[in-house]
């Protein structure tokens, strides 16, 4: 018998059962299809989308599209204002402001994704166990939950990535964690509601195993308030590392990350050269505006709560 | 409610304890102890000298007596020694107070005047133009930095008025407008982004609260816009703020962080910044416990409150 669902195993919302097989093959026009959808009935989500779309371009193809070596200093050329040689203009080492905002996309949005990813699985796994087995290991969670969110994001980030010391994967690790709880709240209260499902309770009638049960059969339906929540966490991701290498914790030299670029000690050349403030600092709004737009438009569309508020 | 107020207040003493264990694991993980910091820019160590040191912070003991020790002091009230200062850590901490507290403070009350009109018109005026843009406004004011805006403003004011606010902290007793001016620029750094958030929640629970029954009552009656829109809608749309409030002045904190280092404000935050760059972990410890302590009692403070406000919940 538990073999007769293998095939079928995710519900769509109708309840209707569609086969796995199926769905596959119009996949792909479908995609395209709901990404169109979604462009025409949220504009702003879809600019919103451009933007981080735009950024990734740039921190991935950093090579062809940087003019200069970001990390080569030249001291005949400090403060330079923008010019046709240095877009931007140079820092006040003679380091050329666009290059080092080219290859500081890549530090930051790497960075941001791998925190927010670390953070939201590690959490999401939490909430999804914690929320399908209630009970004592539920309220046991929730409390080391407690923990984790008893203090600001950045705080907990700063003596975190002090406690680590500063290196690139342990910036990850200390943005992360104030992650965890924030995923584990949103993916759990999503699982209590799904756990009560007519067809969760025919696959346990069925006898499959519980781990299968929470992982094949609840966790695809909280796939909407995991993206929800990403896109959120994404944003105040990049903005915790800005401000960890502001105070000269976060992304370690030769690194330039955007918040490096802004740090105390550029900060006192910014009367003299405004430049080498406005631009990374535009670049962190820019990035974090786009996940904020791509975050709201999502919430909208894929929020059921909402959605059936609208209705 | 007695039961409840129990409950509440074992949940949040067992929530500090376990956060007390975090960071005092955290800040033994930390590269580096007091005392190589010490002697660090000695050059030459005597090893007795050290030794000496070492037994006099207590790391020559075993952990969990080290543990209990600090949980000790720290229950007694004492905040034990700042390495940097060579002083109490209480003493170096208690002038930095009233500071970030004011920043807090002009911080919230920046967010407040700004939020709760802006979300009022916004939801007042909703899917119009100035609604788009209201929204627009505080999504941007939520992505950008608080210590660039910091940086932004100081240039801004350089390049207008050719005048910056004092850069040494001015004590509001010797002269409280040169202070109050002093105060308004990184406040409003800071508040934006609570703004922001202040402006979406009251919007959205506007909203809600307009579409009810007796708020066309009101209308029906004859009674004008803005007096049901003040008196009869915001009174009922005010308890999410209010929550938010409670949950973003605990979290003001970390906009403090980055703020006062910009504007070389000596409050709490900063120094919290100086004490981990200085590897002065016991000051650390004690100033992450501190920060503890206020977020967790401003949750429970704000849940209460919650309660007394409003009747559906308390009797719920």
């Amino acid at each position: 018998m538990a073999g007769s669902t293998r095939g079928c195993d995710m519900p769509e919302r109708s309840g209707a059962f569609v086969c796995a097989s199926a769905r596959r093959a119009g996949d792909r026009a479908s995609v395209l299809r709901r990404i169109l959808r979604f462009c025409r009935a949220k504009p702003l989500g879809a600019a919103g989308g451009a933007i981080i779309l735009t950024m990734l371009f740039m921190a991935l193809g950093a090579e062809e599209l940087a003019t200069h070596d970001p990390v080569r200093t030249e001291p005949a050329r400090t403060l330079d204002p923008p010019s046709a040689q240095h877009w931007l203009g140079t820092d006040y080492l003679g380091r050329d402001i666009y290059s080092r905002l080219v290859y500081g996309a890549r530090v930051s949005l790497a960075v941001g994704l791998a925190s927010t990813l670390l953070g939201s699985v590690l959490g999401g796994v939490i909430g999804l166990l914690s929320g399908y087995a209630g009970g004592s290991a539920d309220l046991v969670a929730q409390r080391f939950m407690d923990i984790l969110q008893g203090l600001p994001l950045l705080v907990l980030a700063l003596v975190m990535s002090a406690a680590l010391g500063p290196s690139v994967p342990n910036v990850v690790v200390a943005i992360s964690v104030p992650i965890i709880p924030r995923a584990a709240r949103i993916i759990r209260s999503s699982v209590l509601a799904i756990r009560e499902s007519p067809y969760i309770e025919a696959a346990r009638s069925l006898g499959v195993r519980h781990l299968r049960i929470a992982f094949r059969h609840i966790l695809p339906n909280t796939i909407g308030p995991f993206m929800v929540l990403t896109t959120a966490q994404l944003g105040s991701a990049i903005l915790v590392e800005a401000a960890l290498s502001f105070l000269g914790l976060g992304v370690p030299e030769p690194f330039p990350s955007w918040g490096r670029m802004l740090s105390i000690s550029a900060a006192e050349y910014a009367h003299k050269a405004p430049w080498i403030v406005l631009f990374p600092g535009a670049a962190i709004s820019l990035a974090v505006f786009g996940t904020n737009l791509l975050g709201d438009a999502l919430r909208d569309v894929l929020d059921p709560r909402l959605r059936q508020r609208m209705s | 409610m007695r039961t409840y107020l129990l409950t509440r207040l074992l949940i949040g003493l067992l929530t500090l304890v376990g956060m007390s264990l975090v960071i005092f694991v955290l800040m033994r993980i930390a590269p580096g102890d007091i005392v190589d910091m010490i002697f660090a820019s000695a050059g030459y160590v005597d090893p007795a000298a050290k030794a000496e040191i070492t037994k006099e912070i207590g790391l020559d003991q075993p952990i969990a007596v080290q543990y209990g020790r600090w949980l000790r002091d720290l229950v007694q009230g004492d905040l034990g020694k700042s390495y940097r200062y060579d002083l109490p850590a209480w003493q170096v901490i208690r002038p930095r107070i009233p500071i970030s507290l004011e920043l807090a403070l002009l911080s919230m009350a920046v967010a407040v005047a700004l939020g709760v009109p802006a979300g009022v018109l916004s939801a007042v005026r909703q899917d119009r133009s100035i609604d788009y843009l209201i929204r627009i406004l505080s999504l941007a004011g939520l992505s950008m930095p608080s210590f660039w805006l910091g940086m932004v403003i100081i240039l801004s004011l350089v390049w207008l008025l050719g005048w910056i606010p004092s850069l040494t902290y001015v004590s509001p007793l010797e002269d409280w407008k040169a202070n109050l001016l002093q105060f308004l620029f990184p406040a409003l750094a800071v508040g934006l982004r609570s703004s922001a958030l202040i402006m979406r929640i009251t919007r959205s629970a506007l909203l809600e609260v307009l579409r009810e029954d007796y708020i066309r009552t009101a209308y029906a009656k004859g009674q004008r816009e803005w007096v049901v829109i003040w008196r009869h809608a915001l009174r009922n749309a005010f308890l999410p703020v209010l929550t938010l409030l409670g949950i973003e002045f605990a979290f003001l904190i970390g906009g403090l962080v980055v703020t006062e280092t910009v504007f070389n404000l000596p409050g709490v935050a900063r120094f919290l910044v100086e004490a981990i760059l200085w590897r002065d972990y016991p000051v650390v410890q004690n100033l992450v416990m501190f920060i503890a302590i206020i977020v967790i009692g401003m949750n429970l403070a704000v849940d209460l409150l919650y309660g007394w406000l409003d009747p559906r919940v308390r009797h719920a």
